[in-house]
């Protein structure tokens, strides 16, 4: 049975839409990441689990317990989880107080607490900083208190909102490899939402992608990377060349897709006149200069019009009417002499473009 | 110009000598104004988080009544309790009036608004994160409300020190209700009053310097243990 099950869960403000239809089941141990734009409803989502809010509708259910039915305040409900907010919060106390709030709250001595404590700031690389005042941290070591703090009652689950947005390379470093460890050394499941899709891939072996408060694909992150479900799923793990057009022909598995003045060849089975959405990654596209290279059915001749060099790769822009992204590395930039002005050949096979129809 | 700087010398001389009735005065309006600050906080702290953390219909309106109230005459409470615990009011049973009793229930009326009010403020400056991590973290309902009015306390104890302040500096209540009975309900203000009234100047100007004196030494003790702390 699912440690997490979200069933038909919406939030509405006034006529809005905060969150909607989401269904999603989250088994015990696991590291589930939810990626999406800022704005799309992350926080809203995490804050309907840790029961801060009320949904609009729908029910969540914790470890078989239909959380959205208790009546009164469900602090038996809360404690089994905890949470750590985008902004690091900590109280105005020290770092010591600020960690040991959770035990406190819960009626502990502080004979059982200090040892829980120090273990703690011994984790997270600040030990020696218990007197002092929480709030003269830096931001990423207020965040790793935050984090302590969400660990130390050792919570069943553990809901993080984006906790490493605006920190420094250490630091998100760092609070990662916390969120892995207590993940995996004390089978905590763990929500992350988060905007970085790259994060995503190296935390979570799941992770669901939530758009304008739908979520609208879940699987591998790899997976949803290679291949997104719709045009705006695209868009949003950064996929470039994202057409709309529709189908012309069709033959044999084949089908032809009409985008603006240009063609594309594309694996389908979809009738003609459907209208469809197209992608191509920048890396699937060869660039030549003769136009005569190789058995892809697609070859489309252009025009390049920037270059724009990230590191040992190169983003080719070329407008063969449809403007294309094209990967390739700086060594083959030098090689051909692609310079802008430069009139070139681009080719992709038809299996390399994955088609999607509108909906 | 010659007759204040005397007289100022002279009142000096007073304290510091600890004359018997300085002191007796002076010890007695300390006790009644902290008595009702006490009362008042124990009422109007808790009362104030409920306010803050609670919405219902005509919480503003309740807001503006009480910040109106702010400004409560203190001859016009006076007047209210009186009513109340004169032999023929409801309370008249009860023997408080000419009691200190009366003019701490007196200055109790009198500061609730200003507690209240201000300890709303108080809270509502207080950002919803802070609610909302005491919550994630465990904290009961009650407990979050503890846990946000002590990362207030600044202003929370700013309202108390206020609210002191207008207690200790308050003459009509006391007057009305406490009588200015010497030895029993005389007061630093209603002594001062007296004291003008019948030309002993020297004296009244003893006692305006320790109610000054005590108004100074509350507030720099209370910074430097919000500064601790």
């Amino acid at each position: 049975m699912a440690f997490l099950k979200l069933v038909n869960l919406e939030q509405r403000a006034g006529d809005k839409f905060l969150l909607r239809n989401i269904n999603l089941e989250i088994e015990k141990s696991e590291l589930f990441v939810i990626i999406g734009p800022t704005g799309s409803g992350k926080t809203t989502l995490l804050r309907l689990i840790d029961l801060l809010d009320h949904p609009s509708s729908g029910n969540i259910y914790i470890d078989g317990l239909n959380a959205t039915a208790l009546k009164g305040d469900p602090i038996d409900m809360r404690r089994k989880m905890a949470i750590v907010f985008q902004k690091p919060v900590v109280f105005n106390g020290t770092v010591f107080e600020n960690i040991a709030y959770p035990l406190k709250m819960r009626g502990l001595k502080t004979k059982e607490i200090k040892p829980r404590v120090h273990s703690l700031l011994d984790t997270i690389g600040l030990s020696g900083y218990g007197r002092r005042k929480a709030r003269t941290l830096s931001g990423g070591e207020a965040q790793r208190v935050a984090l302590a703090r969400a660990v130390i009652a050792d919570p069943e689950l553990l809901l993080l909102d984006e906790p490493t947005a605006n920190l420094d390379p250490h630091s998100v470093k760092l609070i990662e490899e916390m969120v892995k460890a207590f993940n995996k050394s004390r089978g905590v499941t763990v929500v992350m939402a988060t905007h970085d899709m790259q994060q995503g891939q190296r935390l979570a072996s799941r992770a669901g992608v939530l758009m304008q408060g739908e979520l609208v694909q879940v699987g591998n992150p790899a997976a949803i990377f290679q291949s997104p479900d719709s045009a705006r799923v695209a868009g949003f793990v950064g996929m470039q060349n994202v057409y709309r057009g529709r189908i012309v022909a069709s033959e044999s598995g084949i089908a032809s897709v009409q985008v603006d003045e240009s063609v594309i060849d594309v694996v389908s089975d979809l009738e003609v006149g459907k209208a469809v959405d197209v992608f191509v990654r920048p890396e699937d596209v060869v660039l030549s200069l003769s136009g005569t290279t190789g058995s892809a059915r697609n070859k489309l001749q252009g025009v390049i019009t920037a270059i724009h060099i990230t590191g040992p790769l190169s983003m080719v822009i070329v407008d063969c009417g449809l403007v294309l992204e094209v990967l390739v590395t700086g060594k083959s930039v030098e090689e051909m002499g692609l310079k802008m002005g430069l009139e070139i050949f681009c080719s992709f096979k038809a299996a390399a473009v994955k088609v999607l129809p509108v909906k | 110009m010659q007759e204040l700087w005397e007289g100022l010398v002279q009142a000096v001389k007073l304290v510091v000598s600890l004359d018997p009735e300085v002191i007796e005065i002076s010890v007695r309006s300390l006790y009644v104004s902290a008595a009702a600050i006490l009362i008042a906080a124990a009422i109007c702290i808790p009362v104030g988080g409920l306010i803050n953390f609670h919405d219902f219909r005509g919480k503003r309106v309740l807001i503006n009544v009480i910040q109106t109230f702010y400004s409560l005459p203190t001859v016009v409470v006076g007047l209210f309790v009186f009513l109340f615990i004169s032999r023929a009011g409801p309370l008249g049973g009860m023997g408080l009036l000419f009691t200190p009793g009366a003019i701490i229930l007196g200055q109790v009326i009198l500061i609730m608004p200003i507690l209240t009010g201000m300890t709303i403020s108080a809270l509502s400056g207080v950002d919803r994160s802070i609610r909302d991590t005491a919550l994630g973290a465990g904290a009961s309902q009650s407990q979050a409300i503890w846990t946000i009015i002590k990362e207030a306390r600044f202003a929370v104890v700013g309202a108390v020190i206020l609210g002191f302040g207008r207690a200790i500096s308050e003459v009509g209540a006391a007057m009305m209700l406490g009588g200015n009975i010497r030895g029993f309900t005389r007061v630093l203000t209603t002594a001062i009053s007296l004291y003008t009234q019948e030309g002993e100047l020297v004296l009244s100007l003893a006692l305006g310097i320790i109610l000054i004196g005590i108004a100074t030494v509350i507030n720099v003790v209370v910074n430097i243990l919000l500064q601790r702390y």
